[in-house]
């Protein structure tokens, strides 16, 4: 049953991107830090977690999980060390995603070069 | 003619994308690769006995090599003119905002190409996550503590 909220849940969330795409001046880079935003208001309202119970795959492949990924590592770090924590936990979590981006294009970079 | 007139001219001329279809590939290719993640994770959790937490984050690596792969054998662009948001919004985008920029701008050197313009589209992204992560971790503190 996970399997067809995953699809229905990250389908939807394409299709309201793309409705968004269509019908606005907006470009894909506007999207997508729309969507990051709009992870960290849900995990903010205390969604995100139960997104992700509900629909597994279907709301960690987002791009919304980032933001999601950065308020609750940084909530995290307040917990353990305090407004400090704010500051020094911020990237806990996303740095997986950051640092992968970062290792993989930098690899590709060396040994491809651009098509156009 | 007026620049009514002529405004409705270019409307009518321009080509018209068919938007209901649009939204219909963005919503499969979206939720496909939704399914995939999940079977992914289910593939994972099942035959390494690791918990679902950790195979979620070993997902969001290999979607970002998928994406890198890809971005770098010039399939994403010419997939993406086709398949619409479904590529851009799950992390695959993110990977493909990073990897374009450093393929494009590495013939103007190693520092002031590749390492200038690495973060150009992907910086917006962090940027504001960050910022609104903040700000709203910020109120969360003060509200409930």
């Amino acid at each position: 049953m996970t399997y067809l909220y995953a699809f229905l849940f990250a389908g939807s969330a394409c299709a309201l991107a793309q409705i968004i795409l269509d019908n606005t001046k907006l470009t894909p880079g506007h999207i997508t830090s729309l969507y990051t935003v709009l992870g960290a208001l849900l995990s903010f309202l205390g969604l995100y977690d139960g997104f992700i119970e509900k629909f597994g795959a279907g709301a960690t492949v987002l791009i919304s999980n980032f933001g999601h990924m950065l308020y609750s590592s940084a909530l995290q770090g307040y917990y353990e060390e305090g407004l400090l924590g704010i500051f020094s936990g911020m990237l806990c979590k996303s740095s997986l995603a950051i640092t992968g981006a970062i290792v993989f294009s930098f690899i590709v970079a060396l040994f491809f070069n651009s098509k156009d | 003619m007026n620049i009514e007139e002529y405004k409705k001219l270019v409307k009518n001329m321009s080509p018209q994308e068919n938007r209901l279809k649009n939204i219909l590939v963005a919503f499969f290719v979206g939720g496909l690769i939704g399914f995939l993640g999940q079977f992914f994770i289910y593939f994972l959790t099942e035959s390494f006995g690791i918990s679902i937490v950790e195979a979620s984050r070993w997902l969001c690596l290999l979607l970002i090599l998928i994406g890198t792969i890809f971005t770098a054998l010039g399939f994403f662009d010419t997939w993406f003119s086709k398949l619409k948001c479904g590529l851009i919004i799950p992390t695959t985008g993110f990977a493909h905002s990073v990897a374009s920029c450093a393929l494009d701008f590495k013939k103007e050197g190693l520092i002031t190409g590749l390492g200038a313009n690495f973060f150009r589209l992907a910086g917006s992204v962090i940027l504001y996550g960050i910022i609104s992560a903040f700000f709203l971790c910020v109120i969360r503190v003060m509200l409930i503590g």
